[in-house]
């Protein structure tokens, strides 16, 4: 079991914050000191405290301590099934809509219980992307853009058109489709669909972003496009993005959390977690002993 | 789904009767798009493959024989295969155009002696011999319409009930007792409509619309009758519930769960992430429309029994009136003459052909409708 305080990650040498350019790190590195921990500060936007998660009984994730901090991006690495998808959709309620789900254990969104709030606001204030590109195929690419507005009651046009140029600028996808706004979402390519589910979810303003393997469908090219784009939202957003792809978790991510089987096992800075990790799971995991 | 060819198109009409065929059918074009076209034109073209493929590995001859037995185990599979699906929709067109052969050949005598008139004419009077359909086809059409209106929303509502707010236990029991709906014998709905709906609807409903409204507006004119085209649209209604909500229910939990996800992620509230749902699956429901409008138009022994039979044409719902299936099974046994026997018949022409056209008509109404959304039209 694991003491509280090595869960709390801290904003140590935040300076030397740029570890999007951290190269992966290989080389099992033996732990050294974990002595850099400190209390946990302001800008953390969101902290799960004691969250589990079971589904008809069976438990999902258990006993997950953490917090996802403001501007930051947060990657949650782990084997297959250990849990991450199941911890991201806690945050957003998306287990509500699954009957057997049950979800234990506190979230603060802002100091505010997030299992207290309005599901709705909660998804307005935490946006989602999916594993899967997931359009709406009977809608435009517009339509696509500023779904959830309209699902939020905006309907004036002029603020439809200007939000959903803006969101497709951010996700990078504007260029692409400016001519072709009315064109069937479908239309487009699978990389350029899941950059529109990115738009869709930026236009509503969210104050999180939680992404569930946003590029474990997509190829190479797209991809990159993609962990680009997490690097310039993650100045104006907070970010939780889960990956089986280690290499991309270190390529984007300032914090990184490793779960196993259901339980969370280190998080950390991305630096740290990849180079010197604190738990010998951690360590095999990176370097691909296991999983 | 433009370019869908017409053969297709037709046939699916045409077997709206059949529901297996119809539902595969609906399911195809509404989930895959092109896939219906793509699927036969491949399967030509897979097929003619093979054929060369045959003859050029005959004559190479140096696959080893692993490799020779497989291919050529999966070669008769596919080619048999392929000969019974052509075999299979040779057998219903064949059967479509030996019935439409048959009706015009036998109304003969009808079509010549009264032309177009047939279809415009009023007077169904058998003593002298003079014939027009115009009744009927009133009746069918605006009954089927009426009991289509009834049905759509309850349907639809039902559905959206089983598929997004029941739990799976009443959702599998609901589900039992609306396809039960389905298996009883239509005479059993039409002696329980004379005996206890008729009556319910004649005291209810159509003496209440009669006294407030018959004055002013037409369409609820009195006296009230039991037996009227709005007993029949509700007898129809309760019919052909059961099609619709079995087909929009299989179709909608067939909408990929992370359509739903979607819409929740996005701050949408429940209501708004099921239409998302019915968008998507509208063209399922579109094959449970047509399902269900081909069965109403057809539908004969419980319209006759509450319908009224009175071949007049009235602009009143609480009116008697008669429709194509009723008049032939009612007069069928009593047609003499030879004029009379075949005038009956080219009702069971038109009847065939009303069902097509309406349902083209229904197609194209919610194609038109669906088409805009498609391409962004509330923009």
């Amino acid at each position: 079991m694991q003491r509280h305080d090595d869960l709390i990650m801290t904003e140590e040498q935040t300076h030397s914050d740029n570890t999007s350019s951290t190269p992966p790190a290989e080389t099992g590195v033996k732990k050294s000191d974990t002595g850099q921990h400190d209390a946990p500060t302001k800008s953390e936007r969101l902290t799960v405290g004691n969250l589990g998660v079971a589904f008809s009984g069976n438990s999902a994730i258990r006993n997950i301590t953490m917090s996802f901090r403001d501007g930051k991006a947060t990657a949650i690495i782990g084997p297959s099934g250990c849990g991450k998808s199941t911890l991201l959709r806690a945050l957003n309620r998306m287990h509500d809509i699954i009957p057997t789900a049950k979800v234990t254990g506190e979230i603060l969104l802002d100091g505010e219980n997030v299992m207290q709030m309005d599901a709705v606001t909660v998804r307005r204030r935490i946006g989602m992307v999916f594993q899967k590109p997931n359009p709406f195929p009977t809608m435009s690419i517009f339509d696509n853009a500023v779904a959830g507005l309209r699902f939020n009651g905006i309907t004036k046009r002029s603020l439809l058109k200007e939000v959903a140029e803006e969101s497709l600028m951010k996700s990078a996808l504007w260029d692409e489709v400016k001519d072709r706004l009315k064109q069937p979402a479908m239309s487009l390519s699978g990389g350029q669909q899941q950059r529109l589910c990115i738009a869709r979810a930026l236009a509503v303003e969210p104050e999180i972003l939680l992404m569930d393997e946003p590029t474990s469908a997509l190829d190479p090219i797209a991809t990159a496009k993609i962990e680009e784009l997490i690097h310039e939202l993650k100045t104006s957003y907070t970010i939780v993005i889960v990956t089986h792809n280690m290499q991309q978790a270190a390529r984007v991510s300032d914090y990184t959390a490793f779960m196993y089987m259901g339980e969370l096992v280190e998080t950390g800075k991305t630096r740290s977690i990849f180079t010197n990790p604190t738990k010998k799971q951690t360590e095999d995991y990176i370097t691909g002993r296991f999983g | 789904m433009n370019n869908k060819p017409l053969l297709t198109d037709g046939m699916a009409l045409i077997l709206s009767y059949t529901p297996y065929y119809a539902i595969v059918t609906h399911c195809l074009s509404g989930c895959a798009g092109n896939g219906c076209t793509v699927f036969s034109q491949r399967t030509f073209i897979i097929a003619g493959q093979l054929l060369m493929s045959d003859i050029i590995a005959a004559r190479s001859g140096t696959s080893s024989v692993r490799t020779l037995i497989g291919e050529a185990q999966s070669r008769i599979g596919d080619r048999v295969f392929y000969a019974l699906c052509v075999l299979a929709s040779v057998v219903i067109l064949a059967t479509i155009a030996g019935i439409l052969f048959q009706l015009v050949s036998s109304s003969q005598l009808s079509i010549a002696k009264f032309g177009f008139g047939f279809l415009t004419g009023s007077t169904w009077d058998p003593v002298m011999e003079e014939y027009g359909a115009r009744p009927f086809i009133y009746g069918t059409v605006v009954s089927s319409l009426m009991g289509l209106a009834l049905a759509l929303p309850l349907s639809i509502g039902i559905a959206v009930f089983l598929v997004e707010v029941a739990g799976l236990n009443v959702r599998t029991i609901a589900s039992f007792l609306v396809e039960t709906l389905a298996a009883i014998p239509s005479v059993v709905y039409g002696v329980w409509g004379v005996f206890v709906m008729v009556p319910f609807i004649q005291e209810k409903v159509g003496m209440p619309l009669a006294e407030k409204f018959g004055e002013s507006i037409p369409l609820f004119a009195g006296p009230a009758v039991g037996p009227s085209l709005l007993s029949a649209a509700v007898i129809l209604a309760i019919m052909i519930i059961p099609i619709i909500t079995s087909i929009t229910r299989d179709v909608m939990l067939a909408i990929p769960m992370s359509q739903r996800e979607a819409a929740f992620a996005l701050g949408s509230t429940k209501w708004e992430a099921i239409k998302i749902v019915i968008a998507n699956a509208r063209w399922g429901i579109l094959g449970g429309i047509i399902l269900g409008l081909g069965r109403a138009l057809g539908e004969t022994m419980a319209v006759t029994l509450v319908i009224g039979n009175s071949p007049y044409i009235n602009s009143s719902i609480l009116q008697p009136s008669y429709t194509m299936a009723s008049v032939i099974a009612n007069e069928f046994t009593e047609a003499t003459s030879d004029m009379y026997l075949s005038a009956l018949i080219e009702v069971g022409l038109v009847l065939l052909i009303t069902t097509f056209v309406v349902n083209m008509l229904a197609r194209f109404l919610v194609w038109s409708v669906t088409r805009r959304s498609i391409a962004g039209g509330r923009q």
